[in-house]
């Protein structure tokens, strides 16, 4: 799992058909200090999660699990919106 | 999933028996701003995209998680076609263009 940041969403009325009902973000991949780490990537809400909010994703053919459909052509979904990130000095 | 422009199809008649029938695309993957990118992969399509097209391509084993790659060899798989795009954080953009 991986820390990002939803920056946006994606329109597409056109798309796989199990995957109708389900919002596609934009995530930008961070750091735990919340820096911006590479190019952003597409994953799946399947949470509820809004543009601004920090939240973490899954990827590979474990992002289908999430869904509550049989199979969807999905490699990134959120999996959950984090509250804080607790560092501590090793 | 990434972002592609879909430039072209790839006509084949001696491939593996399972991607008879299969429709492959060419997609280059472009930025947020639909700039072109360096990376192009092929892939079977699932949506009727057609070449112009943004779309958004699947990888890897997600691929094979659709009615027409189901149990085939198929590592990219196109499964939307992008109407807009909606980055609504603030400077997000100008940071992203800064880059």
């Amino acid at each position: 799992m991986f820390l990002g940041k939803v920056i946006g969403n994606v329109w597409a009325t056109q798309k796989y058909e199990a995957l109708k009902s389900f919002k596609l973000m934009f995530v930008q991949p961070i750091n735990s200090n919340q820096e911006n780490i590479g190019e952003p990537i597409i994953a799946v809400d399947t949470i509820g999660a809004g543009p601004g909010e920090t939240i973490f994703y899954i990827t590979a053919s474990e992002a289908v699990i999430p869904l509550p459909v049989d199979m969807a052509p999905v490699d990134a979904s959120i999996v959950g919106i984090v509250d804080t990130i607790n560092q501590s000095a090793i | 999933m990434f972002l592609g422009k879909v430039i072209g199809s790839v006509w084949s008649t001696k491939k593996d028996e399972n991607l008879v029938g299969s429709k492959l695309l060419i997609v280059r993957q472009v930025d947020l701003e639909y700039n072109d990118k360096e990376n192009f992969v092929v892939a079977v399509d699932s949506v009727g995209a057609g070449v112009g097209e943004i779309v958004l391509v699947a990888t890897g084993s997600s691929s094979r998680q659709t009615k027409i790659t189901k149990d085939k060899p198929v590592d990219a798989v196109i499964m939307a076609i992008v109407d807009k795009l909606d980055i609504s954080v603030k400077g997000f953009m100008e940071e992203y263009k800064s880059r």
